[in-house]
């Protein structure tokens, strides 16, 4: 894969963008961002297929929606390097007048961002309203989601995931980022979920896993496997084994960095392990 | 005073379906949605015209509302139905991330709203619906006033861009506006000429403002009767304009005085022109099982109640 090199250059760099902004306000999500990088860099550089114009009614191109609205920052540094926004706006993410918000809304006009999240749980069901208008539309294209494992408590994700099943919205690959972690701690000491896969399959959903979220290959190769099931009459579900605050060794393994930015020296640590690669804004 | 003929009483909600049947003939985008409450919200003819713009959720209505938000992206225009209650309250968060903050054209129907839905009592009785819509950044809240408008506003909205509640209710009222007419978002209707006090009414209590004008008339009273079908945006101006000659007003709504249109006219009226005020409108409490008239009757929402708010703000002029 001659293209491998390129997204590896540019996961690192979306790493240090991810480390920089938080680190500038003080504030912000890094671990849930850090864990979704290599996700969201092969999603939106390798598996959907984008029209070169944003248009809010997205008609014969991929769409994808955030559930997970606080790893804003992964969010807003993939779409700056996709070309959806300059790349320097990332210097105002949760300022005062900026269209980078704290959480993703469409309030501000932030190209490539075509809902609000932020309040858990509801980006399934609005995947799912842009699924069926992409079929009444007779258009091909697929919708994509992320979701938190620890969202997946929300019960409006339930009523979605039933619904989603029972109405052949297969035109949808909902994809979870099975981390184990959530604010308060592991999901299984917060609330135990259970067996996700057998959940999703109960509800009849195809669930395939990624095993490594974090290695691009993988990704790739898990994705355009999901994209093949898609049509079939069912749903489909990913689940992104993938660790909290990857590529930085102090904010792995635990739930301590779901909010929390680093300090100066933290900073210089976590960027001297991710050093630049495409230029830092 | 004007006269005003009641056609033949018929339920607003049956306004709702007509004028979404029309929908479904005339504007290919329009999109329904329904939370398990299809006969209730009559919609099945749109259904049975147009079974794939058709989407039964179940009982599932926060999934609805993100949904309907979800359709507008690729170019539909959602109606989303069940009854007000369920409109609202049960999916506020929904509504107000997904739908307002989002800048979604959805268009929530809320049928059943008010004590009128009668016997199933205050679990369904929803009284603070409107507040909570209207205090949405960006949220149309319109209450029309019976079959004629409720269908004429449905169809209305369909052309308007953004997110709008539109409430109505179950029982059948008086059907006294005119056929096909042009409902204007935001627009008062000026239904009687007066000179004493102003009385402004929404929904159900519209026909019951008539009933009190003519009644006050009788006792040498002339009344102003508006109707304001839109409280938010709402019609300061044909307020204000109003006030001016009679110097008092009266507000009746079927919903709590808290978060209803009385507090938006007393909020705009504080600023613009201190104005003697009484509200007919629930007082901070739930309903209860009964039939409408018992409940209109005993919550003083009912013509006789807009009479005696009548005198009492005449007397602080």
């Amino acid at each position: 894969m001659p293209k491998l090199q390129e997204l590896q250059d540019l996961t690192i760099q979306v790493r240090r963008d991810i480390l920089r902004m938080v680190h500038k306000v003080s504030s912000g999500h890094p671990g849930g961002s850090l864990g979704c990088t290599e996700f969201l860099v092969a999603l939106y550089n390798e598996t959907m297929q984008l029209q070169p114009e944003f248009d809010m009614d997205g008609k014969n191109e991929d769409l994808f929606f955030l559930s997970n609205g606080h790893i804003s920052p992964v969010f807003y540094s993939v779409l700056a390097r996709r070309g959806y926004f300059p790349v320097d706006e990332l210097n105002t993410f949760r300022l005062i007048n900026s269209r980078l918000q704290g959480h993703p809304t469409t309030h501000e006009g932030l190209p490539g961002v075509r809902i609000a999240s932020g309040s858990l749980g509801q980006g399934m069901s609005v995947a799912l309203g842009a699924a069926q208008a992409k079929k009444l539309n007779q258009d091909p294209t697929l919708v994509y989601t992320l979701h938190g494992d620890g969202e997946l408590q929300e019960g409006q994700n339930w009523e979605a995931i039933m619904y989603a099943a029972g109405k052949k919205v297969d035109n949808l690959i909902a994809t979870i980022d099975y981390n184990g972690q959530q604010i308060d701690g592991s999901t299984d000491d917060v609330l135990p979920m259970g067996d996700l896969k057998l959940k999703f399959e109960a509800f009849g959903w195809d669930v395939l896993e990624i095993k490594e979220g974090n290695n691009l290959e993988a990704i790739i190769k898990g994705l355009a496997e999901a994209k093949t099931r898609t049509g079939k009459g069912k749903p489909v579900c990913i689940l992104l084994h993938t660790i909290m605050g990857h590529g930085v060794d102090f904010m792995m393994y635990t739930h301590a960095w779901h909010g929390k930015a680093p300090s100066d020296e933290q900073l210089e640590n976590a960027l001297a392990q991710n050093p630049a690669t495409l230029g830092d804004y | 005073m004007k006269k005003y003929i009641d056609q033949g009483k018929n339920d607003t909600r049956s306004g709702f379906g007509a004028g979404l049947t029309e929908l479904g003939r005339t504007n290919p985008n329009v999109v329904a949605l329904c939370a398990d409450l299809i006969g209730s919200l009559k919609m099945e003819k749109f259904i049975e015209e147009n079974p794939e713009r058709f989407f039964q959720i179940g009982i599932a209505e926060a999934n609805m509302m993100g949904i309907a938000a979800g359709l507008t992206i690729g170019g539909k225009i959602p109606f989303t139905g069940t009854f007000a209650n369920f409109s609202t309250g049960r999916v506020y968060d929904q509504i107000r991330q997904s739908i307002a903050y989002s800048d979604k054209n959805v268009k929530i129907c809320a049928s059943h709203a008010g004590l009128t839905l009668g016997e199933d009592g205050a679990t369904h009785q929803i009284l603070e619906d409107i507040g909570m819509m209207k205090m949405l950044p960006g949220m149309v809240v319109i209450n029309p006033c019976d079959y004629n408008q409720t269908k004429a506003a449905t169809i209305a909205i369909a052309d308007y861009e953004g997110p709008v509640y539109l409430r109505f209710g179950r029982p059948k009222v008086a059907n006294f506006t005119p056929v096909d007419q042009k409902f204007e978002i935001g627009k008062a209707v000026m239904l009687n000429e007066g000179t004493d006090v102003t009385i402004v009414a929404t929904g159900h209590l519209v026909w019951e403002a008539l009933i009190a004008a003519e009644n006050l008339e009788k006792l040498g009273i002339s009344a102003e009767v508006i109707n304001i079908h839109t409280i938010k945006p709402l019609d300061t101006a044909a307020i204000l304009k109003s006030v001016e000659k009679t110097g008092c007003i009266v507000s009746a709504e079927e919903h709590n005085y808290l978060g209803g249109l009385g507090e938006s006219i007393a909020g705009f009226l504080a600023t613009a022109r201190p104005t003697p005020q009484e509200f007919v409108a629930t007082k901070d409490t739930f309903g209860e099982s009964g039939t409408p008239e018992q409940l209109m009757e005993k919550y003083g929402l009912n013509h006789g109640a807009i009479e005696n708010a009548v005198q009492k703000v005449l007397k602080r002029k």
